[in-house]
């Protein structure tokens, strides 16, 4: 079991509810992934078209733990203010803090991460902040109350999986809280790779949506995430230099 | 009376009165929303008192897809 401040989840997944071909697609996508947490974001209405659907709608949401995001916030202010809309519809008290820094890389302000953070934290949300994989920031953000920690493997969207596995490592090693590694896994075996570094749980989203198949894709990255953990239980091998056979080297009568 | 509905100037007719009103005049009445008036973020229960004058700033906003 994941346990994420007050909620427990039995699957380790989060996945994102953006840029899916259709709603069909979605909602198949959704099922097969086994997940308990969908992220959204918070976006004005288009008030003249009621009409337009709204993924919400296809889904029974009792069933999903809401995490909206902070996205479109620059700074800790912005930031607490989406939550609190967030929070205002009812159906949610956990927050995912994305202040983005940097349009370009998509990386986010450390500083005004954990502002808002502390700030959210005091409000009594359950704050599940985006970071980079700065290991000292990481820290910062549990100190603050931060109810898991959330270090990106690579930019927003990117699909290169991990970059730097030595500080992921480390992030976990120190780590009071739930580690989830959130952004640029491209494929399964990322996912798996994250989970066997000891991740507690993975949140992705392009990596299914613009998969070629999305819905198979949420099917593999279940399986991946569910792989990756028990591997890291089981507890790996370690490496060697040179071969070590797996059959007995005795009681055979050839080659002699 | 005249107020500003998601950054764009709405006329809306004497009638309405309140939040709850104006959802309703704008036909959203079953949409999953939330409301922010005059910079104060409102509960749901908190729609029908949200009384709306003429220059009242109303933002509309609810959960879209992203990651």
């Amino acid at each position: 079991m994941l346990t994420v401040g007050n909620y427990q989840f039995k699957s380790r997944l989060f996945l994102g509810t953006g840029k899916y071909p259709d709603f069909d697609i979605q909602k198949q996508a959704v099922d097969k992934s086994e997940t308990e947490v969908l992220t959204f974001s918070v976006r004005r209405m288009n008030i003249y078209d009621p009409s337009l659907p709204n993924f919400l709608e296809k889904i029974d949401v009792d069933r999903y733990t809401f995490l909206p995001n902070t996205a479109g916030a620059k700074d800790a202010k912005e930031a607490v203010r989406i939550a609190k809309l967030a929070a205002a519809s009812g159906r949610c008290d956990m927050v995912k803090v994305e202040i983005i820094g940097c349009d370009k890389t998509l990386l986010p302000d450390p500083v005004e991460t954990l502002k808002a953070t502390e700030e959210l934290v005091a409000e009594g949300f359950t704050v599940l902040p985006y970071t980079s994989d700065d290991v000292v920031l990481a820290k910062k953000l549990e100190e603050a109350g931060a109810h898991a920690v959330m270090p990106g493997a690579s930019p927003i969207g990117s699909g290169q999986g991990i970059i730097n596995p030595l500080n992921l490592s480390f992030i976990i090693e120190q780590s009071k809280v739930p580690v989830i590694v959130d952004a640029g896994i491209g494929s399964p075996a990322d996912a798996a790779y994250a989970m066997e570094l000891g991740a507690e749980g993975v949140l992705l989203n392009t990596a299914v949506s613009g998969a070629h198949d999305p819905v198979k894709m949420a099917e593999a990255m279940k399986y991946a995430i569910e792989a990756g953990r028990l591997g890291y239980e089981a507890g790996r091998i370690a490496m060697k230099d040179y071969a070590v056979a797996s059959s007995p080297e005795e009681g055979i009568s050839v080659g002699n | 009376m005249k107020i500003t509905v998601n950054g764009n100037g709405l006329e809306v007719q004497e009638e309405v009165k309140h939040v709850k009103g104006l959802i309703d005049f704008l036909g959203l009445e079953d949409k999953p929303l939330i409301i922010e008036h005059n910079q104060q973020i409102l509960q749901k229960e908190e729609h029908e008192k949200a009384v709306l004058e003429n220059g009242d700033k109303v933002e509309i906003v609810h959960f879209v897809g992203g990651g």
